[in-house]
C-alpha cells in the first residue's frame, strides 16, 4: 500500500473541472485508489465521490493507493495534486 | 412595468423580446416493470447515447466558447460514467423492480441533495450539473425534450434557472440576453454568457410567467437591471444606454490593442486616471495604455484613521500587477482643499485652495509621507510603478521629496526588502510657478504631468467649486494654454516626457493643439480613452 498527503493550494478548493481531470487520471491504474479528508471517504475513480468530499484550499487530504501498480499510481498522483491542485 | 433586480454577468444593454423558456417538464410516473435486466439495458443505451450527445455538444462548446468554458461539457460525461451514479440507477430498477425514467429521476433528486446540502457556494451550483445530465439521460429515455423549439425570431431568454447545456444549445444568433431568476454568478450558464458577450442577469429572485411571453423586455447587463413592458421614460433611458453600449463596443472592436497614433506617426500614450482599485476593471475594459493618475488620497479619504502602509501595499500591488507592467502612475496624498479627513485635524482655513495641502502637509508631517512612500516602492516590486507628487512650486520642495524618497529607499534596501531602483519620479505641473520653472524642474525628475484644474483656477485666479463664476471662466484661455505649452518645452528641453492628466486631456477640442506641442501622453477617465484614441488616430 502506497500513501500521500497533501494540502490545497488551489483557491477554488477541488472544483469540479480538477475533479474530472483526478478522475480521469485516476483511471489510468488498475489500484484501488482512494481519497480522504479526515474521517470522509471517496473513491478516486468516481467524480461524485470526490466532488462530494467539498475539499476547500488550505485542508489536507490523504491518497491511498492498493494493489499491483500502487507504487506507479501514488507517484503520478501526487504529481498531479502538485501541479493542479 | 415589472422591475427586477439581480446580478448582471454578461456585459452590455439589450432591448427585445421576451420569450420564456419552455421546458417539457412532466412529472415522471412511477411503474412496475416485469423485464428488469431489459430495463437496464435501456437505461444504458440512453446513457451511451446521452454521453454521445456530450461529446457532441463538447465539440459545439470548443468553437462557441473555448476549451476552458467548455470543460463542463467533458465533466458531464464523467459523471455519467460514475459508477456511484450507475450502481444507484441499477439498484432502484432491480431493487424497486421499477422503470428506468423513475430510477434516473430519484437518482438525480438524492444526488442534487448532497450538493444542495453543502456549504460551499460553488458546489451548491453542482446540484444543476447533475440535474442537467440526468435530464439529458431521461430525453434519451424518449422523456421529455430538453430543446427548446427554434424561434423565428430574436429575443431575450426569460427562465427559472438554465442548465449549461441548454444554454449551449440555444441558437445564437436568435439569443440576445438571459434573464434568470435562479443561478449564480458562478452557474455555468453566467459563464458562457459572458464569454458569448450576451447582456445576462442572474438571480432576480423572480420567475416571470408565461403570461409575459412576447413582451417588450430591457435588460442591463451592468446595472444588472431588468425591465419587463418599460413605460416611455425607462424605455427611452435604456435606448440611450443602448446606444452608448454599441458605440462604446464599436469603438473597442475597431480600436482595442490598437496604438494611439496619428497619421503622421506622431504616438501619444493614452492612459487611464483611477480613484481606487475598484476602477482597474474599466480601465481594462476600455484598453488604456497606462494609468496616468492613480488619486491615492481617495485611500484615506475612505477611512477612518491613516491607512497603514501594509493596506496601501496591498491596493497598489494590485494596481501594479493588474496593469502587467504597463505603467502605473500613483500621486502621493492630495489632500486638502476640497478633499478633508477629519482625522487630519487640518485647521480652518480662509481660503483652503491656496492652503495647507498635497507636498506642503507631507513634507511637514513626514511620518504620513514615509508611511505612503514606502507602500509605493515596495508595490514597484510587482510591476512599472511611478510615483508623482502634487502641488509643486519650487525647486527646493522637490529636492525634499526626492531625499525622503531616497532615504525610504535606502531603508527597503536595508530591510532587504524588493522594490525598483529605477523607479520614475515626476511631478504634477498645476501651479503657474511649476509651469514658469518647468525648465529648472524638469531636470530634477523623470516627467511631468499637468493638472489642468488647478492650473486653470490659479491661473485664472477662479475658484473652481464657486458656480457663480461659471460666466468668467474659459476652460480655453490662452493663458492656460501658453503654460501649457511652456511646460511641455521645458520638458522636452531637459529630454523628460510630458502628460496631461486633468479634464483638459479628455477635450477632444484641444486634442489637435495638444499633438502640435509634442504632448506625450494623456490621461483621462477610462470612458474617454478610446474615443480620445480614435480622435488621435484621425489626426
Amino acid at each position: 500500500m502506497e500513501k500521500f498527503t497533501y494540502v490545497i493550494t488551489d483557491p477554488a478548493g477541488i472544483h469540479a473541472r480538477p475533479a474530472g481531470l483526478l478522475v480521469k487520471e485516476a483511471g489510468k491504474f488498475a489500484s484501488k485508489l482512494t481519497i480522504s479528508k479526515g474521517a470522509k471517504k471517496g473513491d478516486l475513480k468516481r467524480i461524485f465521490g470526490v466532488m462530494a468530499l467539498g475539499v476547500k484550499k488550505g485542508e489536507e487530504i490523504e491518497v491511498t493507493c492498493e494493489g499491483a501498480d500502487e507504487a506507479a499510481a501514488a507517484s503520478a498522483l501526487a504529481a498531479f495534486f502538485k501541479a493542479n491542485l | 412595468m415589472l422591475v427586477l433586480k439581480g446580478k448582471g454577468v454578461g456585459g452590455g444593454v439589450t432591448i427585445g423580446t421576451l420569450a420564456v423558456f419552455k421546458r417539457q417538464e412532466t412529472v415522471v410516473e412511477r411503474h412496475s416493470i416485469t423485464d428488469i435486466e431489459g430495463e437496464v439495458a435501456r437505461f444504458q443505451a440512453a446513457r451511451g447515447k446521452a454521453i454521445e450527445q456530450l461529446a457532441q455538444l463538447y465539440e459545439k462548446a470548443v468553437v462557441d466558447v473555448g476549451r476552458d468554458n467548455a470543460a463542463i461539457f467533458e465533466i458531464h460525461q464523467m459523471m455519467l460514467e460514475d459508477l456511484d451514479y450507475i450502481e444507484s440507477i441499477e439498484g432502484i430498477i432491480r431493487t424497486q423492480e421499477v422503470n428506468a425514467e423513475y430510477a434516473v429521476q430519484a437518482t438525480a433528486e438524492n444526488f442534487a441533495e448532497i450538493f444542495s446540502s453543502m456549504e460551499d457556494e460553488y458546489m451548491q451550483a453542482r446540484a444543476a450539473d447533475v440535474k442537467d445530465i440526468s435530464r439529458k439521460v431521461l430525453a434519451c429515455l424518449g422523456f421529455g425534450s430538453d430543446a427548446m423549439e427554434s424561434a423565428s425570431e430574436k429575443f431575450v431568454l426569460v427562465a427559472d434557472d438554465l442548465v449549461p447545456s441548454e444554454t449551449v444549445q440555444l441558437d445564437k444568433s436568435k439569443v440576445q440576453g438571459f434573464v434568470t431568476a435562479g443561478g449564480s454568478v458562478n452557474s455555468h450558464t453566467a459563464i458562457l454568457a459572458r464569454t458569448m458577450g450576451i447582456p445576462a442577469v442572474v438571480c432576480t429572485g423572480v420567475s416571470i410567467g408565461a403570461e409575459h411571453d412576447g413582451k417588450l423586455i430591457a435588460v442591463d447587463g451592468y446595472a444588472g437591471e431588468v425591465f419587463v413592458d418599460p413605460d416611455a421614460a425607462t424605455l427611452s433611458l435604456m435606448q440611450a444606454k443602448l446606444e452608448q453600449d454599441v458605440q462604446h463596443k464599436k469603438l473597442l472592436d475597431e480600436l482595442k490593442g490598437k496604438e494611439s497614433v496619428t497619421s503622421s506617426g506622431q504616438k501619444v500614450h493614452v492612459y487611464a486616471n483611477i480613484g481606487n482599485t475598484g476602477d482597474l476593471a474599466a480601465v481594462l475594459a476600455n484598453d488604456a495604455e497606462g494609468i496616468g493618475l492613480f488619486r491615492s488620497e481617495f485611500i484615506y479619504l475612505e477611512n477612518e484613521d491613516y491607512p497603514t502602509e501594509e493596506y496601501q501595499f496591498a491596493k497598489y500591488k494590485l494596481a501594479a500587477e493588474t496593469m502587467a507592467g504597463k505603467r502605473v502612475i500613483i500621486r502621493t496624498l492630495d489632500i486638502g482643499a476640497d478633499k478633508q479627513a477629519a482625522y487630519f485635524n487640518l485647521p480652518h482655513e480662509e481660503n483652503p485652495a491656496l492652503g495647507y495641502r498635497a507636498i506642503r502637509i507631507c513634507l511637514e508631517q513626514q511620518d504620513i509621507f514615509r508611511t505612503q512612500l514606502r507602500a509605493i516602492c515596495r508595490a514597484s516590486a510587482y510591476g512599472k510603478v511611478a510615483v508623482m507628487f502634487p502641488m509643486i512650486i519650487s525647486l527646493s520642495e522637490v529636492r525634499k521629496a526626492k531625499a525622503i524618497l531616497q532615504k525610504v529607499q535606502q531603508e527597503l534596501a536595508a530591510e532587504h526588502i524588493p522594490f525598483d531602483k529605477e523607479m520614475e519620479v515626476g511631478i504634477m505641473i498645476e501651479t503657474p510657478a511649476a509651469a514658469l520653472l518647468s525648465e529648472e524642474l524638469a531636470k530634477e525628475v523623470d516627467f511631468f504631468s499637468i493638472g489642468t484644474n488647478d492650473l486653470s483656477q490659479y491661473t485664472l485666479a477662479i475658484d473652481r467649486q464657486n458656480q457663480h463664476l461659471e460666466s468668467f471662466f474659459d476652460a480655453h484661455h490662452p493663458a492656460i494654454l501658453r503654460l501649457i505649452e511652456m511646460t511641455v518645452a521645458g520638458a522636452h528641453k531637459a529630454g523628460i516626457w510630458c502628460g496631461v492628466c486633468g479634464e483638459l486631456g479628455a477635450d477632444l477640442e484641444l486634442t489637435e493643439k495638444f499633438v502640435a506641442m509634442g504632448m506625450d501622453e494623456l490621461s483621462v477617465s477610462p470612458a474617454s480613452v478610446l474615443p480620445l484614441r480614435q480622435k488621435i488616430r484621425g489626426l
